[in-house]
């Protein structure tokens, strides 16, 4: 165990190149980090099987200006990606902002490439998909089923529980993103019944970590929300929002930031505006991508690839 | 016939005071804010009461204009290019932000001076 522990290492930041953070993994999976496997826990104790799954997102369906004349296209070729991927993920997590105006036809296309997958989707909104006349009713009444409040859910699956938080509902002037005490209250019921051996990842679409406050790149109340997982042994926060790889590690919890499928943005306080980063169109693709991650019995934090649209 | 003729001039008359009581009238007056790099431009705005403040998305990305109070104005979502008008007949300070980017806050002072 003296062993396991020391050859524990986390994901550095290894410093800025061009447009987004680089960063690498290092070490791995590593044995080490799954904790209270005494405990008793009257459910959650199911065993951790192997399977892969992957995370979308921002994939902006109706943007069409510079660097990006057609997210339609390239929110394809993350799908094509998908389908080819030599072991068929369980599912696809989106991380919002499937749109870019919340409009039917928005929806409609991003269904149709999504359901080239082959495989089921969930979704959570971003702050895209919250622009009809209803503020996300059209989102809610399409990607809604089996969610609850404003779309959040949890499942589990191959012994790992999955929860998807919804933080860009009635944002506030001046303030972030938002969970709300609804959301904190039913998640808090959610995850008491798990042991702490469980694995947690969490999908949502703005950082729950602070990443650049003055561009509100971060959740005013995701402090209670992170309390609630202190103790599980493995938690992993996707989301999306920002369109760059970022990742930051905090004790057992890992937050990995997704890129786009539509465009990059820049770093955080690079420049005036977090507006898209103009690229030239041969490096268009070089800076989108999908994500796969791995499970693996014991493993955090979970094998995670990171792969451009190039 | 007298009759026909008084009645047209009185006629003639009453518009002639139509369109002086409408050149007395104080102009409708606008005001314009821009929004360009995330930003509300000018992020404070000082107008008379009955003023039309008009915002113009100038961003390459969509944006909002809502109340703080999400009540008094709510704009649809403005793509590049859009604007939106509002009317403001009440002073009274009516701060504001975009709803997509709650960062992005202004506010308009109605006063009358």
């Amino acid at each position: 165990m003296g062993e396991q522990t020391s050859r524990r290492r986390f994901l550095e930041c290894m410093g800025w190149a061009g447009t987004g953070l680089v960063w690498t993994v290092s070490g791995g999976a590593t044995g080490a980090a799954v904790l209270g496997a005494a405990e008793a826990a009257p459910r959650g104790k199911a065993v951790v099987t192997p399977f892969s799954f992957v995370q979308v997102s921002d994939s902006h369906i109706g943007f069409a200006k510079d660097p990006n004349p057609d997210a339609r296209a390239t929110f394809r070729e993350a799908v094509a990606k998908i389908k080819a991927m030599p072991d068929k993920p369980a599912f696809i997590l989106h991380t919002g902002d499937v749109s870019q105006l919340s409009k039917p036809a928005e929806f409609d296309d991003a269904d149709q490439i999504l359901k080239q997958a082959g495989v089921p989707v969930f979704h959570v909104p971003g702050e895209h998909d919250m622009l009809d006349e209803g503020q996300g009713k059209a989102f809610l009444d399409r990607y809604g089923k089996g969610t609850l409040g404003d779309g959040w859910r949890s499942f589990d699956h191959n012994g790992v529980h999955f929860v998807g938080l919804v933080n860009v509902k009635d944002l506030k002037a001046g303030g972030m993103g938002h969970l709300g005490e609804a959301q904190l209250a039913w998640l808090k019921k959610d995850l008491a019944g798990l042991a702490a051996s469980t694995p947690l990842v969490v999908y949502t679409h703005i950082p729950l970590w602070t990443i650049y406050a003055d561009w509100g790149w971060g959740t005013d109340d995701s402090a209670q929300a992170l309390g609630l997982m202190k103790r599980f042994g493995s938690v992993t926060v996707l989301n999306g929002h920002i369109h760059q790889i970022i990742q930051k590690t905090e004790g057992n919890i890992t937050f990995q930031t997704a890129r786009s499928t539509a465009f990059p943005q820049p770093g955080p306080g690079q420049g005036p505006a977090p507006g898209p980063l103009k690229v030239p169109a041969g490096r268009l693709r070089d800076v989108l991508g999908i994500r796969s991650l791995t499970v693996q019995p014991g493993a955090h934090p979970l094998a995670l690839a990171d792969n451009s649209l190039a | 016939m007298s009759h026909t003729y008084l009645r047209g001039g009185l006629a003639v008359a009453a518009f002639t005071l139509a369109l002086n009581a409408a050149a007395a009238a104080p102009v409708a007056e606008t005001a314009k804010v821009t929004i360009g790099n995330f930003t509300f431009g000018p992020a404070a705005l000082v107008v008379r009461p009955g003023t039309t403040v008009t915002w113009l998305n100038g961003d390459d990305i969509p944006h909002t204009v809502v109340a703080a109070d999400k009540k008094a104005f709510r704009s649809k979502v403005l793509d590049s290019g859009d604007s939106f008008s509002f009317t403001f007949a009440q002073p009274g300070t009516y701060p504001y932000f975009c709803s997509i980017h709650p960062h992005m806050t202004g506010k308009v002072v109605v006063k009358a001076s």
